[in-house]
């Protein structure tokens, strides 16, 4: 019974992880992070505004252009008119299959609502996995699904809405949430398309390199800590002082630099957390990596 | 001209090196400005603007990677600056997504697509096709069969809008006169219109083979039942040959394209109900993939058939003609699967 609970734990943990791993041509392990199924949703909802709001100008451009061949005497059905008409049916098409098809062949991957939200389109590694290319193939496949996902079960959505057929709009609902739950049902948050195309969606933000911490170390006074000192602490507390630090908060530093003080049996000034706290740093960071040097690792204060 | 704001700014040089007091601190100062000199050409990669790129950073490029990369795999066993190990590893995804990510522009894909990519891609899934061209086959057999059986069902296999004049009991000169063309301007409307909603089909008909392929059958099916609707319809009035005719200028192309949609479809279909020795989800990628080649072709031909048949068939009238400009395409598209192979391929 234990194990088994133990083994249903493990696995939710495992379902729950956003973590992904591959291996580049180099050997080297990237790590990536499964995007949200609620960021792919927002980005999908931005991306359909933003196709529906270039329609809608489009069509109000197309309705004055009509409206002043009107006004010049054109009747319906000459060559300009016809013209016009033409060029709209081309951008309703542009918008439904070619919106999504540019922006993700282009270099960033990804359309301007996955962008925005920091996400971008990739190939699933291979099954021994090593990292395989994104190609022109893939992000045709993954679009052309989306047509069946989304544009069809939404455009019988809204004419049953003005037609008021229960039917079609109930059949409707199913389809959408059927695709709509797909994510929901795999590890790897694939929808039908990503799953047709062997691609998925990952974060990609950009990351700015901060400065590094332990060059002012110079000027401030010599503290000195012990081995007893330095060992009560691990990798995962190193990285929530680096946190503190960096964000210079004065409150945090004051509450951070007690705690340690408790810890480690010291007694640090008013005004003196921040060189303080530098040199704990300092000092923790280089025991630690003495530490890796020689492979041991310390994750945390139990570990 | 250079305006400030395109002005590369310039890499600064990192804080002094001796001044660090953590090795792994000075290891990363001493690479830095090189971390930070391949952030730049990456980004303007990522902007699409490799013209910013000057000639010497594009051949320190690779170089540039490998040591960032190799930085990072040192880095994660020395180093325990978390912000340098996110940017780093940030770094060396961006740059991998750039140098292993599409490789070629869409005008190089096309040219590799029509130059034997595509014509692999459909004789990859022949078999597909056959099965897809016997299902047409039997669904125009199916709505001919009823048709003849019991004329009611005519309505429920061709929707109304597109029936009009063309009906069950129609005289023949009424039919002979649906068959003409008509002159005007209106014909590039008509054209784009056809277009559209024929790639849709297709669309429908490859997509929908995600559910193993049965809407797919189902599809088809309907489309062709409503075609030999039509079939029997004319050639009870004595009209087979100019019906044929008339379908056939723009129909060769345009059923081709349905049946390739169809068979590309199947063909994921296929992969996913039996994968084989794959797991299902590579060979669902696999199948889509090559599907996903085909179906960029059909939208090709279909915008071709849209042409033939806004245009063509309206301003050819005579059936010969037709039948011939038809019989060509067929020919046509017949000999670019079956002949044209790459030079890699």
């Amino acid at each position: 019974m234990k194990d088994w609970r133990a083994r249903r734990a493990a696995q939710r943990a495992h379902w729950r992880d956003q973590r992904r791993e591959l291996v580049t041509p180099e050997g080297i392990d990237l790590s990536f992070r499964l995007a949200s199924r609620g960021a792919r949703a927002g980005a999908l909802l931005l991306d359909l505004l933003m196709v529906f709001a270039g329609l809608v100008v489009i069509a109000i451009v197309m309705g004055a252009l009509g409206y002043g061949a009107a006004q010049v005497g054109m009747e319906v059905g000459e060559p300009a008119l016809n013209g016009l008409m033409a060029i709209a049916i081309i951008a309703i098409f542009l918008g439904r299959f070619g919106y999504f098809l540019w922006f993700e062949l282009g270099p960033r991957g990804a359309t301007p609502g996955k962008r925005a939200l920091g996400l971008r389109v990739a190939a699933r590694p291979a099954p021994d996995g090593s990292g395989r290319r994104l190609t022109a193939e893939a992000v045709i496949a993954r679009n052309l699904m989306r047509d069946v996902e989304v544009f069809l079960p939404a455009v019988f959505l809204l004419s049953g809405m003005f037609t008021q057929t229960g039917v079609s709009g109930a059949a409707a609902c199913v389809w959408l949430a059927l695709f709509a739950l797909l994510p929901f049902t795999n590890r790897d948050r694939l929808r039908a398309g990503d799953i047709v195309a062997g691609t998925w969606v990952v974060e990609h933000a950009r990351a700015k390199l901060a400065p590094a911490l332990s060059v002012s170390a110079g000027e401030r006074p010599a503290w000195r800590f012990g081995e007893a000192e330095l060992s009560v602490y691990g990798e995962r507390e190193l990285t929530v002082l680096e946190g503190v630090l960096r964000q210079g908060d004065a409150t945090a530093l004051r509450q951070v630099a007690d705690t340690i003080g408790r810890k480690i049996g010291w007694q640090v000034g008013e005004g003196d957390e921040c060189a303080f706290l530098d040199a704990f740093y300092a000092a923790l960071r280089a025991h630690l990596e003495r530490g890796l040097r020689f492979g041991r690792r310390k994750a945390d204060k139990f570990g | 001209m250079a305006l400030p704001f395109f002005r590369p700014t310039p890499i600064e040089p990192p804080a002094d090196i001796e001044a660090a007091s953590l090795r792994s601190d000075r290891f990363r100062l001493q690479r830095e400005s090189d971390w930070r000199r391949l952030d730049g050409i990456v980004t303007a990669l990522e902007r699409n603007r490799p013209r910013r790129i000057s000639d010497a950073d594009l051949l320190a490029l690779p170089v540039l990677y490998r040591q960032a990369a190799s930085a990072l795999s040192v880095a994660r066993e020395t180093s325990l600056d978390a912000a340098m190990l996110a940017y780093l590893e940030a770094l060396v995804r961006r740059a991998w997504f750039q140098l292993y990510g599409p490789r070629s522009g869409l005008v190089a894909w096309l040219r590799g697509f029509l130059d034997g990519g595509w014509s692999a891609a459909v004789r990859a899934i022949a078999p597909e096709i056959a099965v897809a061209l016997a299902i047409m086959a039997a669904g125009t057999l199916v709505g001919w069969l009823l048709v003849a059986s019991d004329p009611a069902w005519f309505d429920a296999l061709v929707p109304g809008g597109l029936a009009d004049a063309r009906r069950p009991g129609a005289s023949r000169d009424v039919l002979l006169a649906t068959l003409g063309g008509e002159e005007g301007s209106g014909l590039l409307v008509f054209a784009t219109a056809l277009f559209s909603n024929n790639t849709a089909v297709a669309v429908l008909a490859f997509a929908l083979g995600f559910a193993f392929g049965a809407p797919t059958v189902l599809l088809l099916v309907y489309n062709m039942a409503g075609l030999g609707a039509m079939l029997w319809l004319f050639v009870d009035a004595g009209l087979g040959w100019e019906f044929a005719a008339w379908l056939s200028i723009h129909g060769t192309t345009e059923l081709s394209a349905i049946a390739l949609a169809g068979a590309a479809g199947l063909h994921v279909g296929r992969a996913m109900a039996f994968p084989g020795a794959r797991t299902v989800l590579n060979a669902g990628a696999q199948a889509g993939q090559r599907a996903a080649q085909v179906v960029a072709g059909v939208v090709l031909m279909l915008l071709v058939a849209g042409l033939l048949e806004g245009f063509g068939r309206q301003l050819v009238t005579a059936p010969l003609p037709r039948a011939t400009i038809g019989g060509s395409m067929l020919a046509g598209w017949l000999a670019l699967f079956v002949l044209v192979r790459g030079k890699d391929r």
